[in-house]
């Protein structure tokens, strides 16, 4: 049992590193930017997920897959295909904010409250 | 077209003198290798304003009354202020010459404004048109990256071939006389393009400019670049100096030991600030503070002030336009 926990730990150490690795390796090789870092890594998770591949790096990495934006992605795909195969056709266009609503009205609340109390430094 | 210097040079015999300089730095410059060389490190980047655009003006307000004062002048004395800054409509020029409250011409040519206005100055007080011209740039961290790239609240991470936006003010009263360092002559510069569309890689977009520039320069004077004690290049940083030096391998110009980079002098390495400084304020008090008190003692001899400017706006590269440069040269000569 602590083997296996201590697997799931090393394997989304190693996957969420390696989908990090591929994005500082963008920044550092290629004229992309943070912006379509961001937007490629959603893109590219959604993508996955279509293709059922995600799902499977999920269940391996855990976290590793869930917390790199790619994840986010993910979840988008997801939501849609669960909520098409709920309620047909509308689902494409509900699904989207079904399983993510939580996820972006946290960022946009602790974004809000954040900002409330912080202001920026040079970085 | 007695004062005309070969293709794209002009010449000032009469040696319109640099009276006084003044260079206000915020606390990043201030902790650099050239940090102790400045006339004034703001500890704050806010320097007791709301917002970041206020406190540049207040930055370049402060220089301007600083040179004004070190020359023993009142900014009433002054015939004509020119200045220019890198943000939309040279909003901390413009407001800045609203408190000076004398005859203003805004400059832009990014970040090679400091040396069009010293070059414009010179010409202006050689011609007798003007007797003393107060002219200064500034730049600032916040507010360049609220225009150019992104606020600093987004906190993105920056790449290697990213500059460092200087945050500060030069200014520098020029008039006739016999005291101070003079300057000879000038080049005003072409816009080059040779099709850069990276913004966050504006060195090698201004080399070019930079190498025709000093090429030009040479030609014009019929100099070598031996005869500088310094070719003081505006914020190439790291990334356009290595490109500036493989144009000059190119084009058999052997700038060896007398070629430095005010980008690459004024933060050090661990400062992270990637590729080095930028900014209108980059060259402006590099030459102002340093430079300047090294003229006085009698270090340097010669210096050739190439500044160089990136003269894109954000609208031009997120349509896909790339990205011209262009370099501005002046020299500066010890009495």
């Amino acid at each position: 049992m602590g083997g296996r926990i201590v697997g799931s730990y090393l394997a989304a150490f190693l996957i969420g590193g390696v989908i990090c690795v591929v994005g500082q390796l963008i920044l550092e090789y290629t004229k992309y930017t943070p912006a379509h870092v961001i937007v490629g890594f959603t893109v590219a998770g959604a993508i996955l997920s279509g293709l059922g591949l995600y799902e499977p790096l999920l269940k391996f990495a855990g976290g590793g897959a869930l917390i790199p934006v790619s994840g986010f992605g993910n979840a988008v795909t997801t939501g849609i295909v669960t909520e098409a195969q709920r309620s047909g056709w509308i689902g494409l266009f509900t699904g989207a904010f079904e399983i993510t609503g939580l996820g972006v009205t946290a960022a946009v609340l602790f974004g809000f409250l954040a900002a409330l109390v912080a202001a920026p430094r040079n970085s | 077209m007695g004062n005309r210097l070969g293709a794209q040079s002009m010449r000032f015999p009469g040696r319109p003198r640099i009276y006084s300089t003044a260079s206000i730095v915020g606390p990043k410059e201030g902790e650099g290798p050239l940090g102790g060389e400045f006339d004034q490190v703001l500890p704050d980047y806010l320097a007791d304003q709301k917002t970041a655009e206020q406190a540049e003006r207040q930055y370049l307000e402060l220089a301007v009354k600083l040179a004004a004062d070190k020359a023993h002048l009142t900014v009433d004395d002054l015939d004509l202020f020119l200045a220019g800054d890198l943000l939309n409509q040279i909003v901390s020029a413009s407001f800045t010459a609203r408190t000076v409250g004398r005859p203003f011409i805004g400059l832009y040519s990014a970040c090679a404004t400091s040396a069009a206005g010293l070059g414009l100055a010179a010409a202006l007080v050689e011609g007798g048109f003007a007797g003393k011209v107060l002219t200064a740039a500034s730049s600032h961290y916040q507010t360049a990256e609220r225009q150019y790239r992104y606020p600093i609240e987004f906190n993105i991470q920056r790449k290697p071939t990213s500059q460092w936006t200087v945050t500060g003010a030069g200014a520098f009263v020029v008039g006739r006389g016999t005291m101070g360092p003079a300057i000879t002559e000038a080049t005003f510069g072409r816009v080059l393009d040779l099709g850069c569309k990276d913004p966050n890689d504006l060195g090698s977009a201004m080399a070019p400019a930079a190498f025709d520039t000093i090429q030009q320069h040479l030609a014009d004077t019929n100099r070598q670049p031996a005869e500088y004690d310094l070719i003081l290049t505006g914020d190439l940083s790291r990334v356009g100096t290595t490109m500036l030096y493989e144009l000059c391998r190119q084009g058999n110009l052997d700038l060896t030991g007398r070629h430095q980079d005010a980008g690459v002098l004024i933060y050090g390495a661990e400062q992270g600030s990637n590729a080095g400084g930028s900014g209108c304020a980059c060259s402006a008090v590099t030459l102002a503070g340093p430079i300047f008190r090294r003229l006085q003692a009698g270090e340097l001899q010669r210096v050739m002030l190439v500044a160089t400017g990136a003269l894109f706006s954000p609208l031009s590269y997120q349509q896909g336009d790339s990205i011209p440069g262009v370099a501005q040269a002046v020299t500066i000569e010890r009495a």
